[in-house]
């Protein structure tokens, strides 16, 4: 269970949240969909502590983010970055398996390598790339290299800054499925950004928009296209007529 | 100008100095704290060590061998206005191994190593990597800048000292090639005329020297501004860093081992 509670975070006069709330139960998948620029990327981030927020609260099973035994807290996440953010100082499979070959969880090299390959299998890419460079694939194959990063450990909330962004469209449909079943088969938590409307079907049990700093509307993606709300209907319709400006 | 504008924008620069002074302080400390404090990351240590210490060793012998025979031409040249050419071994070998060797390979190093850590880091930061790095349980001071700073301490004396022992040679090669010394006489001076003192100035300064480059890289790159020019920025500003900090805890050191 997550929960922010009336978060607010500015850079400098750029006001970026403004009294976010939002939960998200246990096992449970939420995708947050809002328009480019409205902070979901740094939503995440303050859950996660990389960011501080300057105001609000944030809770994890029901217990403050900020403080307590850092370590403990991150090894139940995983987490994919919008930028993939590989390290290119090392090959792919050592980025997948990199709790595993270092710190509390070291394990076997051997043992790291075939988890590695066997992830990547789950994210579409062959064992070939295993031993190639971050820097040699394409960007969606990275995308996919840090999707296999983040459920490495088989952490028990998993945060994906759109994960299929870059992705042809099967390949899209492989990693929706993913996501569903790492959700539905291993219990986990998710929590997704995406502008993927299809994406958004294919993963969510519920959807939040963010808008102006705020959770404009939240509920079961079955009511998302009964919303009645003006920002998400429009955001569905792709329109440029609407509550939510075009130039921002 | 108004003057109280001036006067503000002064004392505006004076604190920024001093908090920066302030940072990089306690960044140092804490520095050092990671580099005894488990989790240790061999792996990555074992890397900075070849990067700061093997891999420099080129630069640091090719600027001690021009600099330990200029310094014999020079010194010759001086000497014999006054009639005493023959200093030229206990001269050269004083002044590489005192002064010239560790700074000279100190600034070589802040340019080799220190621009290379910065730019590093700084671009890590700027692509989200020493985020994912936390996220992945990982703490960036332990894994990124501990192994360099422990690795610059312990090698970048051995550098140093390799450089000495090249400088001399230098001064040796164009001492008895050029200017007529003979050779076994010329060794013998050298030797006779060093002392321990000198040999350990030499080596700590080498190791506050790997200690300034290693930290100035990691404080600039880690706190680095975002995109490509950030990390030009963080990486101009760490080797500027490195250098006058290396010159002025250079001449620190100096009045410590040799003012009577
Ligand atoms: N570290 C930072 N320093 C300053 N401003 C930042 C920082 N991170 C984000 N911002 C600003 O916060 C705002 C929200 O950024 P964020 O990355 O969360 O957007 P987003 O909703 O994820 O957009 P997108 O869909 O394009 O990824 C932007 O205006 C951005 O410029
Ligand atoms: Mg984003």
């Amino acid at each position: 269970m997550i929960r922010l509670e009336n978060v607010h975070k500015a850079f400098g006069d750029n006001r970026v949240l403004q009294g976010m709330n939002l939960d998200i139960p246990k096992g449970t998948s939420m995708v947050i969909i809002g328009g480019s620029g409205t902070g979901k990327s740094v939503a995440l981030k303050c859950v996660l502590g990389l960011i501080k927020p300057d105001s609000g609260m944030i809770y994890v099973d029901g217990k403050d983010a900020a403080t307590g035994d850092r370590d403990a807290f991150l090894a139940r996440f995983g987490m994919l970055f919008q930028g993939a953010a590989l390290f290119d100082s090392l090959p792919v499979w050592q980025n997948v398996s990199f709790r595993l070959l270092r710190g509390p969880l070291k394990r076997p090299a051997e043992y790291a390598r075939e988890i590695a390959i066997d992830k990547l299998r789950r994210v579409g890419l062959k064992s070939d790339v295993a031993d190639r460079f971050p820097s040699e694939l394409s960007g969606g194959m990275q995308k996919r290299v840090g999707l296999a990063r983040a459920i490495a450990a088989e952490p028990e909330i998993i945060f994906f800054d759109e994960p299929t962004t870059g992705l042809d469209p099967i390949m899209s449909g492989v990693i929706n499925d993913l996501i569903r079943e790492i959700v539905t088969e291993m219990g986990a938590t998710a929590m997704t950004i995406t502008h993927d409307m299809s994406s958004v079907r294919a993963i969510a049990d519920n959807v939040a928009m963010l808008h102006g700093g705020v959770i404009q509307w939240t509920g079961p993606v079955e009511q998302m296209d009964a919303s009645g709300d003006p920002y998400v209907e429009q955001f569905i319709s792709g329109s440029a007529e609407g509550p939510i400006e075009a130039v921002r | 100008m108004n003057p109280l504008r001036l006067l503000g924008g002064i004392g505006r620069a004076v604190l920024t100095v001093f908090a920066t002074f302030g940072k990089v302080a306690l960044f140092t400390v804490d520095a050092i704290s990671h580099v005894f404090r488990p989790p240790f990351y061999p792996r990555e240590f074992v890397v900075a060590l070849m990067n700061i210490g093997w891999l420099s060793l080129p630069v640091v012998g090719l600027t001690a061998i021009f600099t330990g025979g200029a310094l014999a031409l020079q010194i010759y040249a001086g000497g014999a206005r006054f009639n005493a050419e023959a200093v030229v071994p206990q001269i050269v070998a004083i002044g590489m191994v005192r002064e010239l060797g560790p700074v000279l390979g100190g600034l070589m190093i802040a340019a080799r190593v220190t621009s290379s850590i910065a730019a590093e880091i700084a671009t890590m930061k700027v692509t989200e990597q020493i985020d994912a790095l936390v996220t992945l349980s990982t703490h960036p001071m332990k894994y990124l800048t501990a192994p360099r700073v422990l690795a610059a301490i312990l090698t970048v004396p051995v550098l140093v000292a390799v450089g000495d022992v090249i400088g001399i040679a230098g001064g040796y090669v164009v001492a008895t090639q050029n200017l007529g010394f003979n050779s076994a006489a010329y060794l013998q001076n050298t030797v006779n005329f060093l002392e321990l003192h000198d040999v350990i100035s030499s080596l700590v300064k080498g190791a506050t020297f790997g200690l300034i480059t290693a930290v100035m890289g990691c404080y600039y790159g880690m706190n680095s501004g975002r995109g490509a020019q950030g990390v030009g920025r963080a990486t101009k500003s760490s080797v500027e860093a490195a250098a006058i900090m290396i010159l002025a805890a250079n001449f620190i050191l100096t009045g410590v081992f040799f003012s009577v």
